[in-house]
């Protein structure tokens, strides 16, 4: 169903390389595939026409007919396009104003907005150092001010005590009066699910609004949500002046059209993403990752800021001159599979990769998960240190003792090795690369690192 | 007999009300560029992105108006003229799958899985479907499976006493397919008619959360091998394409036996229900129509085409 725009295009271009130079009809062709490709993604249609519309302006150009692999040029274009419009640069939440700084956040029912507050709230108490407050106004769906409580707590950060039967504008007059008091820099408010289309509930928030006269009003969105983004946003922006984005359930396969589609309408940063369940799943807004997520191309930047964080410095340098001399052995394989867990495992890399969509969905149907990495980990531990330093010695009665140490079968030892091998020799390629000069590294060579293929149980 | 024909009134003008609203958009765009002209391959292409806005996604929308074109192509049409037959075609594929939820009595209690992915509704459709239930006088049983969000048993134990239905808990962080187990047990003893298992949302894509599922619906066929009796994921009509992959892994996960489509009052057109009908053909069971505890309704193809179609009864 998803194929990525790099393969879309990729047929129409083997196509049109053999003849040469690029028409203004081929261009029209390659952009009815990347209108497909952004309406699969459920860009909304009038946002995804006008895209076009200034694609091909663009495109049609000299740099596309004079380029080589066209193709990617036309990729490029599309791609850089779509960063402009997505706000090309990273935007932080606004709290210049005098403290309490009230931050309300809106939505529609079920977008995420109470494990938003919380997620903003501990970001901003653990990272940025601010004193917190928490106040739901949401008196409509039953149970949902405990919500909060039980979130705040968990996230030890204030709650503004529920008084049962107030009205959501006197909660917020309340909270932050609170706020001043208890002398707390940011209080963040979070609203009751509405339509957008509900008069009374838009009223209301709009008289919180008044009340309060919040820093940021904070639009909580689905990632998954389709052609209807538009309205959502545009309404909300029109009733209660939305000044900023945040997209959530970004973790999951949604290809995220409604970010553009949002942005768009509204004009308004897409400041945050929510990127799991926890509550530490918070991450800052990139525009070319989205892009590139929305044209199926992967999210190569993220996988390598990812990997940047969670890799011990010291221990890639060590890796590193172990790559340059063609040395990577089974405890480095096996300081791999620790990296690659800590990195949210198999699932969250390859939801990185690009053009990983149909692997992914074969390991799945593989059953691959977790425990598989961990029982590679539990083969190495039960290999002596001179094992694991040469592979070479590893005979018959020497596997077998090894699969019994870990309770795997003989297979499940010869897998791995046999994995291991395919990597060492990736390994030494990266080190004869990297001496040309990193940056020659192509997207299938990173693909290659990352050793998934031979740990699939078949 | 009478009070029942009011009810069914009552969801109706409720769903038209609905869906009207998002309607009417579609409906404008039609008249707007039909008027009376022949249906040539420009009006082809305005009606395509009339149905891709609504969520049909592009190829159920190319499909639609391809069957629109093979019978009335280069013929003058009207605005009414084309609603109807877009109605007709729509109602076409969406026929086969109006099913509501039918409880089988040879089951005691018919055990109800409800899934979905976070937000869209499952707690607040299990209240309704509660509620439902019981207004046919039978005795409901829901499990507070969502052992994950924070109050959502909280939640769950507000509808249940909304609808009159008893709730089997746990601890919050508890094992929700243990939990699941001994509601079952429980409502067996008790000689329940219905067991709604409430669970938590989880994204389609989360293997480990997908398991858990997995495990729900092993415990239960512990306790009787034909459980769940059903297996319904709650669909958020606004959301868009993703759906496939919704309805593709959680039907892997768990067997889906149908679909409930909630937050229709809204503007979203949950036209990805067409894409669904005719790419897995799982029975629509019902919609939400609104947050109010009667706010659920039978899916009826027929409304739902005229409704997507604009037409106005």
């Amino acid at each position: 169903m998803f194929d990525s725009l790099t393969e879309r295009l990729g047929e129409v271009f083997t196509r049109l390389t053999k003849r040469g130079a690029l028409s203004e009809g081929d261009v029209a062709e390659a952009l009815r595939e990347v209108r497909v490709a952004l309406l699969e993604a459920d860009v909304a249609l009038p946002v995804v026409k006008d895209f076009v519309k200034e694609v091909q302006a663009r495109a049609v150009g000299a740099d596309v007919l004079k380029s080589v692999t066209p193709g990617q040029m036309v990729i490029k274009v599309v791609h850089d396009h779509l960063i402009e419009m997505l706000g090309g640069e990273t935007e932080e939440l606004n709290l210049r104003a005098t403290p309490p700084v009230a931050l309300l956040v809106v939505g529609l029912q079920g977008s995420g907005k109470t494990t938003s507050v919380a997620k903003i709230g501990l970001r901003l108490t653990s990272i940025e150092k601010k004193k917190v407050l928490l106040a739901s106004l949401d008196v409509h769906r039953p149970a949902a001010q405990e919500q909060l409580r039980v979130l705040g707590e968990q996230a030890e950060i204030n709650t503004l005590p529920v008084i049962d039967g107030q009205v959501p504008v006197d909660i917020a007059k309340r909270a932050m009066e609170a706020g001043k008091l208890g002398g707390y820099d940011v209080v963040i408010l979070d609203t009751a699910g509405r339509l957008h289309i509900d008069e009374a509930l838009m009223t209301e928030v709009a008289a919180v609004r008044d009340a309060v006269q919040p820093a940021e009003v904070l639009l909580v969105a689905d990632a998954l949500t389709g052609q209807d983004a538009v309205n959502v946003a545009k309404s909300f922006k029109e009733r209660v002046g939305v000044t900023g984005i945040m997209l959530t359930r970004i973790d999951g396969d949604a290809r995220g059209g409604a970010a553009l589609s949002m942005r768009q309408v509204t004009g308004c940063p897409i400041k945050l993403l929510g990127t799991g369940e926890k509550l530490d799943a918070l991450e800052a807004f990139h525009p070319d990752r989205i892009a590139s997520r929305i044209l199926g191309m992967g999210d190569v930047v993220s996988l390598v800021e990812k990997a940047a964080e969670t890799i011990d410095k010291e221990d890639a340098e060590k890796l590193e001159a172990k790559f340059l001399k063609g040395q990577f052995d089974l405890d480095d394989l096996a300081a791999q599979l620790r990296q690659m867990r800590r990195m949210g495992g198999l699932e969250g890399l390859m939801a990185m990769l690009p053009g990983v969509g149909k692997a992914k969905r074969q390991m799945a149907g593989a059953n691959i998960d977790e425990r598989s990495l961990l029982r590679q980990e539990a083969i190495i531990s039960s290999m002596t240190l001179k094992e694991r330093r040469s592979v070479k010695i590893l005979n018959g009665s020497r596997r077998r003792r090894i699969a019994a140490g870990a309770g795997v079968e003989i297979q499940d030892v010869n897998r791995l090795l046999k994995q291991y091998r395919q990597m060492a020799g990736m390994m030494k390629k990266v080190g004869k690369l990297s001496r040309k000069g990193r940056k020659q590294l192509s997207q299938q060579d990173l693909k290659n690192l990352i050793p998934p293929q031979g740990g699939i149980p078949r | 007999m009478a009070e029942t024909a009011a009810k069914t009134r009552g969801w109706l003008s409720r769903l038209r009300g609905g869906l009207a609203k998002s309607a009417s958009s579609l409906g404008d765009g039609i008249s707007g560029l039909v008027g009376k002209r022949k249906l040539d391959d420009e009006t082809l292409q305005d009606l395509e992105d009339l149905l891709i806005s609504a969520d049909l996604g592009v190829a159920a929308a190319a499909a639609v108006t391809k069957t629109l074109a093979a019978t009335r192509y280069g013929k003058d049409v009207t605005t009414q003229q084309v609603r109807a037959a877009l109605a007709e075609e729509i109602a076409t594929i969406l026929e086969p799958v109006a099913h509501p939820l039918v409880l089988d009595p040879a089951h005691k209690p018919f055990v109800i899985l409800v899934t979905g992915v976070n937000g869209t509704g499952k707690t607040t459709t299990v209240g309704k479907l509660a509620s439902h239930f019981r207004e046919d006088g039978k005795t409901v049983f829901l499990a507070a499976g969502d052992t994950f969000r924070a109050a959502a048993i909280d939640q769950l134990k507000i509808w249940g006493e909304r609808a009159g239905a008893r709730v089997i808990a746990g601890k919050v962080g508890a094992d929700a397919a243990g939990l699941a187990f001994d509601a079952y047990s429980e409502a067996r003893k008790a000689g329940a008619d219905v067991l709604l298992v409430d669970t938590a949302g989880r994204l389609q894509t989360k293997t480990n959360l997908m398991e858990e599922l997995k495990k729900i619906v092993r415990v239960l066929k512990k306790v009787d091998e034909s459980a769940p009796h059903a297996s319904i994921l709650v669909l958020d009509a606004t959301t868009g394409q993703n759906a496939h992959s919704q309805v593709e892994l959680f039907s892997e996960a768990c067997g889906l036996t149908g679909l409930v489509m909630t937050k229709l009052d809204g503007t979203a057109r949950g036209g990805v229900l067409v894409a669904l009908a005719s790419r897995f053909g799982l029975p629509i069971n019902a919609i939400g129509v609104g947050e109010e505890i009667e706010d659920l309704a039978a899916f009826d193809a027929q409304n739902f085409a005229r409704a997507l179609a604009g037409i106005a009864d």
